[in-house]
């Protein structure tokens, strides 16, 4: 075991601890048009980081909008043990009118802390994501990945177990998106969220990911999972995510085939 | 506190490495604080207009000593000015202004007061929209004079026909400006306040009224100037019985005079209260509204 694992406060989970989300027999379709998800049926347990991998249009987004509550499933059902979940979007979508400390203090607010502690609180969530000096900055004024680990403060704000993410670095550069990546994993272990993260990029998935789960597309179904034994952090250069990351391709890519008409 | 952050790794090499890294990241990828200073930007607002006016009061004063046309029919500036001058002396134009100005800000307030709650039940209320929508875009294109004739057989000549005149010319302009401030929210604002769990209330309060404040605005400019050309345009129709003296009954008197440098002196008077408040009041309010949303373009700074 590396160090990095010996002093995670993520609960190591266990057979017997109840299930963080459970998904049974989900099916979801728009109005009369086809069937968007098929038969999804899913136990994610507490504290796991789960990447949902998939191409654009698999349903993967709308899976996760049903899981935060966003959206209703047509048939199955879902549940989040701890209540309702936090979620984080592609778009870091801040209050342009807010400072970032104060887009913080509005979540805090909105999830009922007291109006004394919000300030303190707020400024010790930004200094988490390595952002305390940023605080009385305007949304304008910060970059695309200060303001989606902003973003990532308002959404840790919500004091939920469930963390849901949404492709949220998708739209950041390549620096800045392998810096977010070690920032967001050791938030995952310094908090013990159960996180599920949204993505189409392979290598993310499989960077990230205590567990992979791929989807196909038309209709959305879980098709395969691996699952990553827990040794430290990875880098995204290294070989075993490499050999991942091709695994995970050749099966992605015999999916989207699979729709050639 | 939602987090136990001090139990970790505060001082772990490998964070302290990577809070360098992102801190550098920052750095390089933060905008720029614009230079200039507060006075060279009110500056750089202010000269360019002025300038212009003096260019075409200088120019006016050449074509009248070269051309040298009949004074009655075209005055030159020194005649325009001899004309404010002799009606600020008999005390008409402070009387003239502070009528129409009192008239216009109140008929204004009425009408902010009238078309904002108009204005979100219209948003927030689809079959109220249905309905009322096409009628109020119609009454914006409507010129509110058209409705002089009526408010003088309902209100006779009195105070009530002046801002009822208003009104119609205001709330319209308000209620869609705002109508327009709400149809432009990002739809993931509304998304992250329901995650946030934001009740209906909050929702409105926190996050669609301020998300709507610039559309809002720029309503309200708007009704603003819609109430001073109603206010002139009644002004100069209605006169007689309890009516007041306004601008518009001083330009109607001037006319009736055939002193066209009173007329002219009146119309820059107009123009120059319109201006005035546009840059006192409303520019100053919008600079910073639009400033600390990132919402300037890059020359209006």
């Amino acid at each position: 075991m590396s160090a990095l694992t010996n002093i995670a406060v993520a609960p190591t989970p266990t057979a017997l601890e109840p299930a963080a989300i459970t998904v049974d027999a989900l099916g979801k379709r728009y109005g009369t048009g086809p069937l968007v998800l098929d038969n999804i049926n899913l136990s994610i347990e507490p504290g796991q980081f789960v990447c949902l991998l998939g191409a654009s249009g698999c349903g993967k987004s709308t899976l996760l909008n049903i899981i935060a509550g966003l959206e209703k499933p047509t048939e199955g059902a879902v549940t989040v043990a701890s209540g309702k979940a936090a979620v984080m979007f592609q778009d870091a979508a801040l209050f342009p009118w807010l400072t970032a400390g104060r887009n913080v203090e509005l979540a805090l607010k909105l999830g009922g802390v007291p109006r004394k502690d919000r300030r303190a609180d707020a400024l010790e969530l930004l200094d988490l994501v390595n952002l305390a000096d940023a605080a009385d900055k305007r949304p304008h004024e910060l970059s695309g990945g200060m303001r989606q680990r902003v973003a990532l403060a308002r959404s840790l704000a919500q004091d939920r177990k469930v963390l849901l993410m949404d492709e949220p670095f998708a739209a950041l550069d390549a620096i800045t998106r392998d810096l977010l990546h070690e920032e967001l994993e050791r938030v995952w272990r310094q908090t013990g969220r159960t996180i599920v993260f949204v993505t189409h990029n392979v290598r993310e998935a499989a960077r990230l990911g205590e567990r992979i789960l791929l989807m196909s597309s038309r209709p959305g179904r879980i098709v395969n999972e691996w699952t990553i034994t827990d040794a430290g952090s990875r880098r995204i250069e290294s070989p075993e995510v490499a050999r991942l990351s091709d695994e995970i391709t050749d099966q992605l890519r015999q999916e989207i085939r699979r729709n050639a008409a | 506190m939602p987090l136990d952050t001090r139990t970790a790794t505060a001082h772990d090499p490998s964070h302290d490495e990577l809070r360098r890294l992102e801190a550098g990241l920052d750095s390089l990828q933060a905008v720029p604080e614009s230079p200039r200073g507060a006075f060279r930007r009110t500056l750089d607002g202010f000269l360019p207009p002025i300038l212009l006016l003096i260019g075409l009061v200088l120019a006016w004063q050449v074509y009248i000593l070269i051309v040298k046309p009949r004074p009655d029919l075209i005055p030159g500036p020194l005649d325009v000015f001899g004309a404010l001058v002799s009606a600020w002396n008999s005390d008409r134009l402070q009387l003239a202004v502070t009528t129409s100005l009192e008239r216009g800000g109140l008929g204004f307030i009425i009408a902010v007061a009238i078309g904002t709650p108009i204005g979100l039940l219209l948003a927030e209320c689809r079959p109220v929209r249905r309905a009322l929508g096409p009628l109020l875009s119609g009454l914006q294109v409507l010129p509110s004079v058209a409705w002089v004739p009526a408010a003088i057989i309902w209100f006779g000549l009195s105070d009530a026909t002046v801002y009822f005149v208003i009104l119609m010319g205001a709330v319209p302009s308000i209620a869609n400006g705002l109508v327009s401030g709400v149809d432009q929210i990002p739809p993931q604002l509304r998304r992250v306040g329901t995650v946030l769990g934001a009740s209906r209330v909050q929702m409105a309060t926190l996050v669609v009224l301020p998300a709507a404040l610039p559309g809002y605005f720029s309503g309200l400019k708007q009704g603003w100037a819609f109430a001073w050309r109603s206010l002139m345009a009644a002004e100069i129709i209605v006169i007689g019985g309890d009516i007041g003296f306004g601008l518009g009954s001083m330009l109607h008197l001037s006319r009736e005079l055939a002193d066209l440098s009173g007329v002219l002196a009146t119309i820059l008077v107009i123009l120059f209260v319109g201006i005035l408040v546009e840059l006192v009041i409303f520019a100053p309010i919008e600079r910073r509204l639009l400033r600390r949303r990132g919402l300037m373009a890059a020359g209006l700074r």
